[in-house]
Protein backbone atom coordinates (compact mmCIF):
# COMPACT_ATOMS: atom_id res chain seq x y z
CA UNK A 1 0.00 0.00 0.00
CA UNK A 2 1.12 3.44 -0.57
CA UNK A 3 -0.33 6.94 0.49
CA UNK A 4 2.80 9.06 -0.09
CA UNK A 5 0.59 10.69 -3.01
CA UNK A 6 -2.75 11.69 -4.27
CA UNK A 7 -3.21 7.82 -4.50
CA UNK A 8 -4.18 5.18 -2.32
CA UNK A 9 -3.08 2.68 -3.86
CA UNK A 10 -3.61 -1.62 -2.40
CA UNK A 11 -2.65 -4.49 -4.26
CA UNK A 12 -2.29 -7.91 -3.00
CA UNK A 13 0.58 -10.16 -4.76
CA UNK A 14 1.67 -13.46 -4.23
CA UNK A 15 5.16 -12.83 -3.69
CA UNK A 16 6.52 -14.72 -7.61
CA UNK A 17 8.24 -11.33 -8.83
CA UNK A 18 7.36 -12.51 -12.32
CA UNK A 19 3.64 -12.59 -11.76
CA UNK A 20 0.78 -9.87 -11.82
CA UNK A 21 -0.93 -8.96 -9.44
CA UNK A 22 -3.54 -10.98 -7.79
CA UNK A 23 -5.91 -7.78 -7.24
CA UNK A 24 -5.33 -4.13 -6.90
CA UNK A 25 -7.41 -0.41 -5.99
CA UNK A 26 -6.36 2.63 -7.13
CA UNK A 27 -7.97 5.92 -6.43
CA UNK A 28 -6.73 9.11 -6.32
CA UNK A 29 -7.87 11.30 -4.05
CA UNK A 30 -5.86 13.31 -1.76
CA UNK A 31 -8.21 14.56 0.65
CA UNK A 32 -9.61 11.46 1.42
CA UNK A 33 -6.90 8.85 2.18
CA UNK A 34 -8.04 8.17 5.78
CA UNK A 35 -11.36 7.20 4.51
CA UNK A 36 -10.45 5.12 1.70
CA UNK A 37 -7.44 3.02 2.32
CA UNK A 38 -9.09 0.57 4.59
CA UNK A 39 -12.28 -0.12 2.31
CA UNK A 40 -9.68 -0.78 -0.49
CA UNK A 41 -7.71 -3.36 1.79
CA UNK A 42 -10.77 -5.02 2.42
CA UNK A 43 -12.11 -4.68 -1.11
CA UNK A 44 -8.62 -5.75 -2.73
CA UNK A 45 -8.62 -9.17 -0.46
CA UNK A 46 -12.35 -10.04 -1.18
CA UNK A 47 -11.29 -9.51 -4.63
CA UNK A 48 -9.08 -11.90 -4.53
CA UNK A 49 -10.65 -14.35 -2.19
CA UNK A 50 -7.55 -14.03 0.19
CA UNK A 51 -7.78 -13.98 3.69
CA UNK A 52 -6.31 -11.31 6.26
CA UNK A 53 -4.58 -14.34 7.81
CA UNK A 54 -2.87 -15.37 4.40
CA UNK A 55 -0.99 -12.23 4.39
CA UNK A 56 3.02 -12.86 5.20
CA UNK A 57 4.17 -9.27 5.13
CA UNK A 58 2.94 -5.92 4.63
CA UNK A 59 5.10 -3.52 2.27
CA UNK A 60 4.65 0.08 2.65
CA UNK A 61 5.42 3.33 0.97
CA UNK A 62 7.42 5.31 3.16
CA UNK A 63 7.32 8.49 1.15
CA UNK A 64 8.63 10.68 0.72
CA UNK A 65 5.39 12.48 0.53
CA UNK A 66 2.94 15.10 2.05
CA UNK A 67 2.74 14.11 5.49
CA UNK A 68 -1.16 13.74 6.35
CA UNK A 69 -1.63 11.19 4.03
CA UNK A 70 2.06 9.61 4.16
CA UNK A 71 0.74 8.70 7.85
CA UNK A 72 -1.80 6.85 7.03
CA UNK A 73 -0.62 4.68 5.07
CA UNK A 74 2.43 3.58 7.42
CA UNK A 75 0.45 3.22 11.00
CA UNK A 76 -1.94 1.16 9.02
CA UNK A 77 0.78 -0.86 7.59
CA UNK A 78 2.29 -0.96 11.36
CA UNK A 79 -0.76 -2.21 13.05
CA UNK A 80 -1.82 -4.72 10.52
CA UNK A 81 1.59 -6.08 10.64
CA UNK A 82 1.75 -5.98 14.86
CA UNK A 83 -1.92 -7.50 14.81
CA UNK A 84 -1.47 -10.44 12.12
CA UNK A 85 2.42 -10.94 13.77
CA UNK A 86 4.00 -10.50 10.09
CA UNK A 87 7.13 -8.23 9.02
CA UNK A 88 6.57 -4.72 7.49
CA UNK A 89 8.41 -3.45 4.79
CA UNK A 90 9.55 0.33 3.41
CA UNK A 91 9.90 1.58 0.40
CA UNK A 92 10.48 4.65 -1.29
CA UNK A 93 7.25 5.63 -2.94
CA UNK A 94 9.48 7.37 -5.87
CA UNK A 95 11.47 3.53 -6.50
CA UNK A 96 7.64 2.31 -6.88
CA UNK A 97 7.01 4.92 -9.89
CA UNK A 98 10.39 3.85 -11.35
CA UNK A 99 9.85 0.11 -11.28
CA UNK A 100 6.40 0.84 -12.70
CA UNK A 101 7.83 2.79 -15.82
CA UNK A 102 8.90 -0.80 -16.52
CA UNK A 103 11.13 -0.94 -19.86
CA UNK A 104 9.56 1.98 -21.53
CA UNK A 105 12.13 4.55 -20.77
CA UNK A 106 15.53 3.85 -21.80
CA UNK A 107 18.33 4.95 -20.30
CA UNK A 108 18.64 7.19 -17.06
CA UNK A 109 15.20 9.05 -16.24
CA UNK A 110 14.03 11.15 -12.85
CA UNK A 111 10.66 10.88 -11.01
CA UNK A 112 9.30 13.94 -9.55
CA UNK A 113 6.09 13.79 -7.20
CA UNK A 114 4.54 17.06 -5.94
CA UNK A 115 5.60 18.45 -2.67
CA UNK A 116 2.88 21.18 -3.11
CA UNK A 117 4.27 24.44 -1.77
CA UNK A 118 5.58 24.59 -5.25
CA UNK A 119 8.74 21.80 -4.79
CA UNK A 120 8.80 18.23 -6.17
CA UNK A 121 9.90 15.27 -4.38
CA UNK A 122 12.54 13.76 -6.41
CA UNK A 123 15.33 11.01 -7.05
CA UNK A 124 17.35 10.19 -10.36
CA UNK A 125 17.61 6.51 -11.76
CA UNK A 126 19.91 4.85 -14.01
CA UNK A 127 16.99 2.22 -14.60
CA UNK A 128 13.52 1.09 -12.92
CA UNK A 129 15.17 -1.07 -10.21
CA UNK A 130 18.45 1.44 -9.63
CA UNK A 131 18.11 4.97 -8.46
CA UNK A 132 21.18 7.14 -8.32
CA UNK A 133 20.19 9.97 -5.84
CA UNK A 134 18.54 10.94 -2.18
CA UNK A 135 15.20 11.70 -2.37
CA UNK A 136 14.87 15.24 -2.04
CA UNK A 137 12.73 18.30 -2.29
CA UNK A 138 13.79 20.74 -3.97
CA UNK A 139 12.08 23.68 -6.04
CA UNK A 140 11.72 22.37 -9.55
CA UNK A 141 13.57 25.48 -11.08
CA UNK A 142 16.51 24.85 -8.84
CA UNK A 143 16.99 21.60 -10.74
CA UNK A 144 16.97 22.64 -14.25
CA UNK A 145 20.14 21.67 -15.02
CA UNK A 146 20.67 18.39 -13.33
CA UNK A 147 17.51 16.85 -15.00
CA UNK A 148 18.43 18.56 -18.30
CA UNK A 149 17.33 16.25 -21.24
CA UNK A 150 16.05 13.24 -18.76
CA UNK A 151 12.85 11.92 -19.04
CA UNK A 152 10.13 12.34 -16.16
CA UNK A 153 8.03 10.09 -14.41
CA UNK A 154 5.25 11.24 -11.37
CA UNK A 155 2.87 13.49 -11.26
CA UNK A 156 5.75 16.48 -10.60
CA UNK A 157 6.90 16.00 -13.76
CA UNK A 158 3.23 16.68 -15.25
CA UNK A 159 3.05 19.87 -13.26
CA UNK A 160 6.14 21.46 -14.21
CA UNK A 161 6.61 20.72 -17.84
CA UNK A 162 9.06 24.07 -18.35
CA UNK A 163 11.07 21.55 -15.97
CA UNK A 164 10.60 18.37 -17.17
CA UNK A 165 9.54 18.18 -20.92
CA UNK A 166 9.19 14.49 -21.28
CA UNK A 167 7.17 13.64 -18.89
CA UNK A 168 5.90 9.80 -18.86
CA UNK A 169 3.95 7.88 -16.81
CA UNK A 170 2.78 6.72 -14.29
CA UNK A 171 1.71 10.15 -12.12
CA UNK A 172 1.57 8.11 -9.02
CA UNK A 173 2.85 4.50 -7.93
CA UNK A 174 0.60 1.70 -8.76
CA UNK A 175 1.40 -0.51 -5.39
CA UNK A 176 1.18 -3.71 -7.48
CA UNK A 177 4.58 -2.17 -8.52
CA UNK A 178 5.81 -2.01 -5.06
CA UNK A 179 4.67 -5.00 -4.33
CA UNK A 180 6.70 -6.79 -7.09
CA UNK A 181 9.22 -5.22 -6.47
CA UNK A 182 9.85 -5.64 -2.36
CA UNK A 183 9.40 -9.67 -3.78
CA UNK A 184 11.89 -8.85 -5.75
CA UNK A 185 14.78 -7.56 -3.41
CA UNK A 186 13.52 -10.00 -1.23
CA UNK A 187 13.97 -12.84 -3.56
CA UNK A 188 17.43 -11.41 -3.95
CA UNK A 189 18.21 -11.34 -0.34
CA UNK A 190 18.12 -7.69 -0.36
CA UNK A 191 17.11 -5.54 2.86
CA UNK A 192 14.48 -3.02 2.67
CA UNK A 193 13.75 -0.16 4.29
CA UNK A 194 11.79 -0.21 7.69
CA UNK A 195 8.86 1.32 7.84
CA UNK A 196 9.52 5.16 8.76
CA UNK A 197 8.14 8.11 7.25
CA UNK A 198 10.80 10.14 4.99
CA UNK A 199 9.45 13.29 5.60
CA UNK A 200 12.60 15.44 4.16
CA UNK A 201 11.27 18.84 5.68
CA UNK A 202 11.33 19.72 9.48
CA UNK A 203 7.76 19.95 11.16
CA UNK A 204 6.37 23.77 10.41
CA UNK A 205 6.62 25.19 13.48
CA UNK A 206 7.76 28.83 14.58
CA UNK A 207 9.65 29.62 17.86
CA UNK A 208 7.02 32.67 19.15
CA UNK A 209 9.02 35.78 19.46
CA UNK A 210 9.73 36.75 22.73
CA UNK A 211 6.61 37.40 24.88
CA UNK A 212 4.93 40.53 23.17
CA UNK A 213 3.73 42.88 25.62
CA UNK A 214 -0.26 44.32 25.07
CA UNK A 215 0.47 47.27 26.99
CA UNK A 216 0.27 50.31 23.59
CA UNK A 217 3.51 52.44 24.26
CA UNK B 1 -17.78 -8.59 36.30
CA UNK B 2 -16.45 -11.01 33.28
CA UNK B 3 -19.60 -10.38 30.91
CA UNK B 4 -18.69 -6.78 30.72
CA UNK B 5 -17.96 -5.33 27.74
CA UNK B 6 -13.57 -5.56 27.30
CA UNK B 7 -12.81 -2.58 25.30
CA UNK B 8 -9.73 -0.92 23.93
CA UNK B 9 -9.71 2.99 23.31
CA UNK B 10 -6.79 5.48 21.83
CA UNK B 11 -6.65 8.88 21.66
CA UNK B 12 -4.57 11.27 19.37
CA UNK B 13 -6.66 14.55 19.20
CA UNK B 14 -3.79 16.59 20.90
CA UNK B 15 -0.35 15.95 22.27
CA UNK B 16 -1.07 12.71 24.34
CA UNK B 17 -1.01 9.57 22.04
CA UNK B 18 -3.18 7.75 25.18
CA UNK B 19 -4.18 3.78 24.31
CA UNK B 20 -6.49 2.56 27.49
CA UNK B 21 -8.03 -0.71 27.81
CA UNK B 22 -11.30 -0.88 30.35
CA UNK B 23 -13.47 -3.69 31.39
CA UNK B 24 -16.89 -1.97 32.09
CA UNK B 25 -15.91 0.69 34.29
CA UNK B 26 -13.43 -1.04 35.79
CA UNK B 27 -9.47 0.52 34.63
CA UNK B 28 -7.16 -1.90 33.26
CA UNK B 29 -4.26 -0.14 31.71
CA UNK B 30 -3.76 3.31 30.81
CA UNK B 31 -0.82 3.78 28.67
CA UNK B 32 0.36 7.02 27.62
CA UNK B 33 3.23 8.62 25.70
CA UNK B 34 3.36 12.48 25.55
CA UNK B 35 5.08 14.87 23.37
CA UNK B 36 4.63 17.78 25.49
CA UNK B 37 8.23 18.08 25.55
CA UNK B 38 8.95 18.38 22.25
CA UNK B 39 6.30 21.29 22.17
CA UNK B 40 7.37 23.27 25.60
CA UNK B 41 9.92 25.59 23.92
CA UNK B 42 7.20 26.45 21.09
CA UNK B 43 5.00 27.36 23.87
CA UNK B 44 1.89 25.25 22.83
CA UNK B 45 0.85 22.77 20.88
CA UNK B 46 2.57 22.63 17.15
CA UNK B 47 0.73 20.25 14.97
CA UNK B 48 2.89 18.33 12.78
CA UNK B 49 5.21 17.22 15.82
CA UNK B 50 2.41 15.95 17.71
CA UNK B 51 1.27 14.13 14.22
CA UNK B 52 4.85 12.46 13.64
CA UNK B 53 5.02 11.70 17.38
CA UNK B 54 1.73 9.87 17.48
CA UNK B 55 2.89 7.67 14.44
CA UNK B 56 5.97 6.83 16.15
CA UNK B 57 4.34 5.57 19.55
CA UNK B 58 1.18 4.31 18.32
CA UNK B 59 2.47 0.66 18.08
CA UNK B 60 4.53 0.70 21.35
CA UNK B 61 1.46 2.35 23.45
CA UNK B 62 -1.17 -0.69 22.13
CA UNK B 63 1.69 -2.89 22.79
CA UNK B 64 2.28 -1.54 26.50
CA UNK B 65 -1.07 -1.09 27.10
CA UNK B 66 -2.02 -5.06 26.58
CA UNK B 67 0.65 -6.11 28.87
CA UNK B 68 -0.31 -3.52 31.43
CA UNK B 69 -3.71 -4.90 30.90
CA UNK B 70 -2.65 -8.56 30.92
CA UNK B 71 -5.45 -9.45 28.17
CA UNK B 72 -5.26 -10.70 24.96
CA UNK B 73 -6.07 -8.85 21.99
CA UNK B 74 -8.34 -11.43 20.54
CA UNK B 75 -10.62 -11.32 24.00
CA UNK B 76 -11.37 -7.02 23.23
CA UNK B 77 -14.95 -7.09 22.24
CA UNK B 78 -14.28 -3.90 20.54
CA UNK B 79 -11.69 -0.98 19.60
CA UNK B 80 -12.36 2.79 20.25
CA UNK B 81 -11.18 5.89 18.85
CA UNK B 82 -11.22 9.69 19.16
CA UNK B 83 -12.73 10.53 15.94
CA UNK B 84 -13.40 14.31 16.61
CA UNK B 85 -13.21 17.00 17.82
CA UNK B 86 -9.13 17.63 18.06
CA UNK B 87 -5.78 18.21 15.79
CA UNK B 88 -7.00 16.93 12.32
CA UNK B 89 -3.17 15.30 11.68
CA UNK B 90 -3.20 13.68 14.71
CA UNK B 91 -6.91 12.47 15.08
CA UNK B 92 -6.01 11.11 11.65
CA UNK B 93 -2.89 9.19 12.81
CA UNK B 94 -5.23 7.44 15.98
CA UNK B 95 -8.46 6.60 13.78
CA UNK B 96 -6.09 5.30 10.89
CA UNK B 97 -4.63 2.67 13.44
CA UNK B 98 -8.07 2.12 15.43
CA UNK B 99 -9.54 0.92 11.90
CA UNK B 100 -6.06 -1.38 11.23
CA UNK B 101 -6.45 -3.29 14.70
CA UNK B 102 -10.25 -3.14 14.51
CA UNK B 103 -10.31 -4.63 11.31
CA UNK B 104 -7.27 -7.11 11.57
CA UNK B 105 -9.09 -8.96 15.05
CA UNK B 106 -11.91 -8.70 13.35
CA UNK B 107 -13.81 -6.64 16.11
CA UNK B 108 -16.44 -3.26 16.01
CA UNK B 109 -15.00 -0.04 15.93
CA UNK B 110 -16.08 3.00 17.68
CA UNK B 111 -15.50 6.42 16.80
CA UNK B 112 -16.55 8.60 19.67
CA UNK B 113 -16.51 11.97 20.59
CA UNK B 114 -13.43 13.37 22.62
CA UNK B 115 -15.27 15.64 25.04
CA UNK B 116 -18.39 12.72 25.50
CA UNK B 117 -15.18 10.58 26.46
CA UNK B 118 -13.91 13.09 29.43
CA UNK B 119 -17.25 12.89 30.81
CA UNK B 120 -17.18 9.18 30.29
CA UNK B 121 -13.79 8.55 32.42
CA UNK B 122 -15.67 9.33 35.60
CA UNK B 123 -17.22 5.85 35.34
CA UNK B 124 -13.97 4.41 36.15
CA UNK B 125 -13.79 6.36 39.19
CA UNK B 126 -17.12 6.82 40.86
CA UNK B 127 -19.26 4.16 38.86
CA UNK B 128 -22.25 4.58 36.19
CA UNK B 129 -22.76 8.47 35.53
CA UNK B 130 -26.21 9.82 37.00
CA UNK B 131 -28.36 10.44 34.58
CA UNK B 132 -28.66 13.28 34.20
CA UNK B 133 -25.01 14.78 34.93
CA UNK B 134 -24.01 18.27 34.48
CA UNK B 135 -20.19 18.26 33.63
CA UNK B 136 -17.58 21.19 33.35
CA UNK B 137 -14.81 20.76 30.90
CA UNK B 138 -11.85 22.69 30.97
CA UNK B 139 -8.30 22.03 29.79
CA UNK B 140 -6.12 23.96 27.34
CA UNK B 141 -8.23 22.79 24.19
CA UNK B 142 -12.03 23.38 25.85
CA UNK B 143 -13.98 25.00 28.61
CA UNK B 144 -17.63 23.86 28.06
CA UNK B 145 -20.53 23.26 30.15
CA UNK B 146 -22.39 20.44 29.46
CA UNK B 147 -25.23 18.53 30.37
CA UNK B 148 -25.98 14.66 29.63
CA UNK B 149 -28.94 12.50 30.10
CA UNK B 150 -27.13 9.35 28.47
CA UNK B 151 -23.40 9.77 27.38
CA UNK B 152 -24.29 7.21 24.96
CA UNK B 153 -26.58 9.43 22.60
CA UNK B 154 -27.29 12.60 24.85
CA UNK B 155 -24.75 15.24 25.35
CA UNK B 156 -26.15 18.88 24.76
CA UNK B 157 -23.95 21.99 24.99
CA UNK B 158 -25.06 24.41 27.77
CA UNK B 159 -21.91 26.94 26.89
CA UNK B 160 -18.22 27.21 26.02
CA UNK B 161 -16.27 29.87 25.78
CA UNK B 162 -16.21 32.89 23.19
CA UNK B 163 -11.99 33.24 23.06
CA UNK B 164 -9.67 31.53 24.99
CA UNK B 165 -9.97 27.86 26.55
CA UNK B 166 -9.16 28.23 30.37
CA UNK B 167 -6.20 26.35 29.80
CA UNK B 168 -5.02 28.75 27.66
CA UNK B 169 -5.24 31.40 29.94
CA UNK B 170 -2.97 29.25 32.46
CA UNK B 171 -0.63 28.95 29.11
CA UNK B 172 -0.61 32.47 28.65
CA UNK B 173 -0.44 33.70 31.87
CA UNK B 174 2.57 31.44 32.87
CA UNK B 175 4.14 32.96 29.96
CA UNK B 176 3.68 36.41 30.90
CA UNK B 177 5.14 35.50 34.60
CA UNK B 178 7.86 33.48 33.08
CA UNK B 179 6.89 29.98 34.72
CA UNK B 180 6.85 26.96 32.74
CA UNK B 181 5.19 25.20 29.86
CA UNK B 182 1.61 24.00 30.25
CA UNK B 183 1.10 26.45 32.65
CA UNK B 184 -1.18 24.88 34.71
CA UNK B 185 1.00 22.90 36.88
CA UNK B 186 3.33 25.95 37.19
CA UNK B 187 1.03 28.65 38.63
CA UNK B 188 -1.07 26.29 41.08
CA UNK B 189 2.31 26.21 42.61
CA UNK B 190 2.95 29.04 42.52
CA UNK B 191 -0.37 30.22 43.91
CA UNK B 192 -0.11 28.03 46.81
CA UNK B 193 2.54 30.84 48.68
CA UNK B 194 0.43 33.69 47.01
CA UNK B 195 -2.84 35.63 48.43
CA UNK B 196 -5.78 35.22 46.18
CA UNK B 197 -7.05 38.43 47.12
CA UNK B 198 -4.09 40.23 46.44
CA UNK B 199 -5.27 41.89 43.24
CA UNK B 200 -9.05 41.75 42.02
CA UNK B 201 -8.94 40.22 38.72
CA UNK B 202 -11.90 40.61 36.07
CA UNK B 203 -14.71 37.68 36.35
CA UNK B 204 -15.50 37.20 32.57
CA UNK B 205 -19.11 37.19 31.41
CA UNK B 206 -20.41 37.70 34.72
CA UNK B 207 -22.32 40.86 34.52
CA UNK B 208 -26.22 40.82 34.41
CA UNK B 209 -27.12 41.16 30.88
CA UNK B 210 -23.52 38.26 30.50
CA UNK B 211 -24.90 34.67 28.89
CA UNK B 212 -25.26 33.12 31.64
CA UNK B 213 -22.97 29.67 30.98
CA UNK B 214 -20.84 31.03 28.70
CA UNK B 215 -16.78 31.78 29.48
CA UNK B 216 -14.53 34.47 28.38
CA UNK B 217 -10.73 34.17 29.14
CA UNK B 218 -9.19 36.55 27.02
CA UNK B 219 -9.99 39.90 29.11
CA UNK B 220 -8.58 38.43 32.23
CA UNK B 221 -5.20 37.10 30.47
CA UNK B 222 -4.82 40.56 28.75
CA UNK B 223 -5.83 42.49 32.38
CA UNK B 224 -2.93 40.08 34.38
CA UNK B 225 -0.43 40.86 31.54
CA UNK B 226 -1.24 44.99 31.88
CA UNK B 227 -0.86 44.60 35.22
CA UNK B 228 2.70 42.74 35.61
CA UNK B 229 3.70 45.06 32.78
CA UNK B 230 2.67 48.15 34.69
CA UNK B 231 4.81 46.92 37.70
CA UNK B 232 7.81 45.98 35.48
CA UNK B 233 7.57 49.46 34.07
CA UNK B 234 7.62 51.30 37.07
CA UNK B 235 10.80 49.21 38.30
CA UNK B 236 9.22 46.96 40.98
CA UNK B 237 9.26 43.77 41.49
CA UNK B 238 6.38 41.71 40.03
CA UNK B 239 4.74 39.54 43.31
CA UNK B 240 4.77 36.41 40.58
CA UNK B 241 2.94 34.02 44.00
CA UNK B 242 0.56 37.05 44.59
CA UNK B 243 -0.56 37.06 40.76
CA UNK B 244 -0.73 33.41 40.40
CA UNK B 245 -3.12 33.24 43.18
CA UNK B 246 -5.62 36.05 42.26
CA UNK B 247 -5.25 34.93 38.44
CA UNK B 248 -6.51 31.53 39.79
CA UNK B 249 -9.19 32.51 41.76
CA UNK B 250 -11.05 34.30 39.20
CA UNK B 251 -10.31 31.63 37.11
CA UNK B 252 -12.06 29.47 39.75
CA UNK B 253 -15.04 31.70 41.06
CA UNK B 254 -15.78 31.82 37.20
CA UNK B 255 -15.98 28.29 36.46
CA UNK B 256 -17.54 26.75 39.77
CA UNK B 257 -20.25 29.75 39.69
CA UNK B 258 -21.45 28.96 36.39
CA UNK B 259 -21.30 25.58 37.05
CA UNK B 260 -23.18 24.92 40.31
CA UNK B 261 -25.43 27.70 38.68
CA UNK B 262 -26.19 25.30 35.55
CA UNK B 263 -26.74 22.52 38.01
CA UNK B 264 -29.31 24.22 39.93
CA UNK B 265 -31.36 26.04 36.98
CA UNK B 266 -31.58 22.76 35.41
CA UNK B 267 -32.08 20.44 38.06
CA UNK B 268 -29.20 18.67 38.08
CA UNK B 269 -28.26 17.03 41.47
CA UNK B 270 -24.57 15.75 39.98
CA UNK B 271 -21.48 17.84 38.25
CA UNK B 272 -18.44 16.41 36.93
CA UNK B 273 -15.30 18.64 36.70
CA UNK B 274 -13.17 16.98 34.15
CA UNK B 275 -10.37 18.54 31.30
CA UNK B 276 -6.25 19.13 32.66
CA UNK B 277 -7.33 22.29 34.70
CA UNK B 278 -9.38 19.96 36.85
CA UNK B 279 -6.86 19.15 38.16
CA UNK B 280 -6.00 22.97 39.65
CA UNK B 281 -6.09 22.55 43.11
CA UNK B 282 -7.66 25.73 43.67
CA UNK B 283 -10.29 24.96 41.10
CA UNK B 284 -11.30 21.52 42.94
CA UNK B 285 -11.23 23.14 46.61
CA UNK B 286 -13.89 25.79 45.59
CA UNK B 287 -15.84 23.99 43.37
CA UNK B 288 -16.11 21.13 46.87
CA UNK B 289 -17.35 23.82 48.96
CA UNK B 290 -19.74 25.42 46.57
CA UNK B 291 -20.92 21.83 46.11
CA UNK B 292 -21.63 21.09 49.16
CA UNK B 293 -23.92 24.49 50.31
CA UNK B 294 -25.51 23.47 46.96
CA UNK B 295 -26.70 20.24 47.69
CA UNK B 296 -24.85 18.97 44.44
CA UNK B 297 -22.62 15.57 44.43
CA UNK B 298 -19.33 16.37 43.05
CA UNK B 299 -17.16 13.96 41.13
CA UNK B 300 -14.11 14.58 39.69
CA UNK B 301 -11.81 11.74 38.54
CA UNK B 302 -7.96 11.48 39.81
CA UNK B 303 -6.35 13.54 37.95
CA UNK B 304 -4.50 10.96 34.91
CA UNK B 305 -7.94 10.53 34.21
CA UNK B 306 -8.45 13.99 33.40
CA UNK B 307 -5.75 14.82 31.37
CA UNK B 308 -6.25 13.26 27.85
CA UNK B 309 -5.87 9.49 27.51
CA UNK B 310 -7.09 6.59 26.21
CA UNK B 311 -8.87 4.87 29.24
CA UNK B 312 -11.62 7.86 28.48
CA UNK B 313 -12.27 6.65 24.72
CA UNK B 314 -12.31 2.85 26.34
CA UNK B 315 -14.72 3.64 28.75
CA UNK B 316 -17.14 5.44 26.52
CA UNK B 317 -16.48 2.88 23.90
CA UNK B 318 -17.88 0.17 26.59
CA UNK B 319 -20.66 2.18 27.55
CA UNK B 320 -21.73 1.95 23.58
CA UNK B 321 -20.98 -1.63 23.32
CA UNK B 322 -23.30 -1.78 26.65
CA UNK B 323 -25.83 -0.05 24.96
CA UNK B 324 -25.80 -1.63 21.94
CA UNK B 325 -24.89 1.74 20.57
CA UNK B 326 -23.88 1.12 16.22
CA UNK B 327 -20.80 0.55 15.76
CA UNK B 328 -18.52 2.53 12.66
CA UNK B 329 -18.01 1.53 9.60
CA UNK B 330 -14.38 1.86 7.82
CA UNK B 331 -15.13 4.73 6.35
CA UNK B 332 -14.94 6.45 9.61
CA UNK B 333 -13.58 9.99 8.87
CA UNK B 334 -11.53 11.84 11.63
CA UNK B 335 -13.21 15.33 12.10
CA UNK B 336 -11.65 17.79 13.62
CA UNK B 337 -14.77 19.51 14.46
CA UNK B 338 -16.84 17.23 15.13
CA UNK B 339 -19.82 18.90 17.22
CA UNK B 340 -20.40 17.83 21.07
CA UNK B 341 -23.60 16.50 20.27
CA UNK B 342 -22.51 14.07 18.31
CA UNK B 343 -21.20 11.07 20.65
CA UNK B 344 -20.14 9.14 18.53
CA UNK B 345 -20.00 8.43 14.65
CA UNK B 346 -22.55 5.05 13.57
CA UNK B 347 -22.11 3.73 10.42
CA UNK B 348 -23.84 4.63 7.25
CA UNK B 349 -26.76 2.78 7.07
CA UNK B 350 -27.01 -0.13 4.40
CA UNK B 351 -29.32 -2.94 3.09
CA UNK B 352 -29.29 -6.18 5.03
CA UNK B 353 -26.15 -8.25 4.00
CA UNK B 354 -24.16 -5.37 2.84
CA UNK B 355 -23.43 -3.44 5.74
CA UNK B 356 -21.40 -3.34 8.44
CA UNK B 357 -21.65 -6.62 9.65
CA UNK B 358 -21.05 -8.19 6.37
CA UNK B 359 -17.80 -6.17 6.82
CA UNK B 360 -16.66 -7.60 10.20
CA UNK B 361 -17.65 -11.09 9.38
CA UNK B 362 -15.56 -11.36 6.54
CA UNK B 363 -12.57 -9.51 8.79
CA UNK B 364 -13.08 -11.79 11.19
CA UNK B 365 -13.10 -14.89 8.83
CA UNK B 366 -9.85 -13.23 7.57
CA UNK B 367 -7.64 -13.73 10.64
CA UNK B 368 -9.51 -16.30 13.00
CA UNK B 369 -10.93 -19.04 10.31
ZN1 LIG C 1 -9.32 16.84 26.04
Amino acid sequence: MDTATPAVTVALHDGDPASPALAASHQVDARRHGELLLPAVDRVLAGAGRGLGELTGVVVGVGPGPYTGLRVGLVTAEVLGMTLGIPVYGLCTLDGIAYATGGDVDGPFVVATDARRKEVYWARYADARTRLTEPAVDRPADLAEQVAGLPAAGAGAELYPEVFPDARPPAHPPAAALAALAAERLAAGAELLPPRPLYLRRPDAQVPAAYKAVTPR
Amino acid sequence: MADEPLVLGIETSCDETGVGIVRGHTLLADAIASSVDAHARFGGVVPEVASRAHLEAMVPTIERALRDAGVAARDLDAVAVTAGPGLSGALLVGVSAAKAYAYALGKPLYGVNHLASHIAVDQLEHGALPEPTMALLVSGGHSSLLMSADITSDVRPLGATIDDAAGEAFDKVARVLGLGFPGGPFIDKAAREGDPAAIRFPRGLTGPRDPLYDFSFSGLKTSVARWVEARRAAGEDVPVADVAASFQESVADVLTRKAVRACRDNGVGHLMIGGGVAANSRLRAMAERRCEDAGIVLRVPRPKLCTDNGAMVAALGAEMVARGRAASDWELSADSSLPVTETHVPGHEHAPGHGHDHVHELAKDNLYS
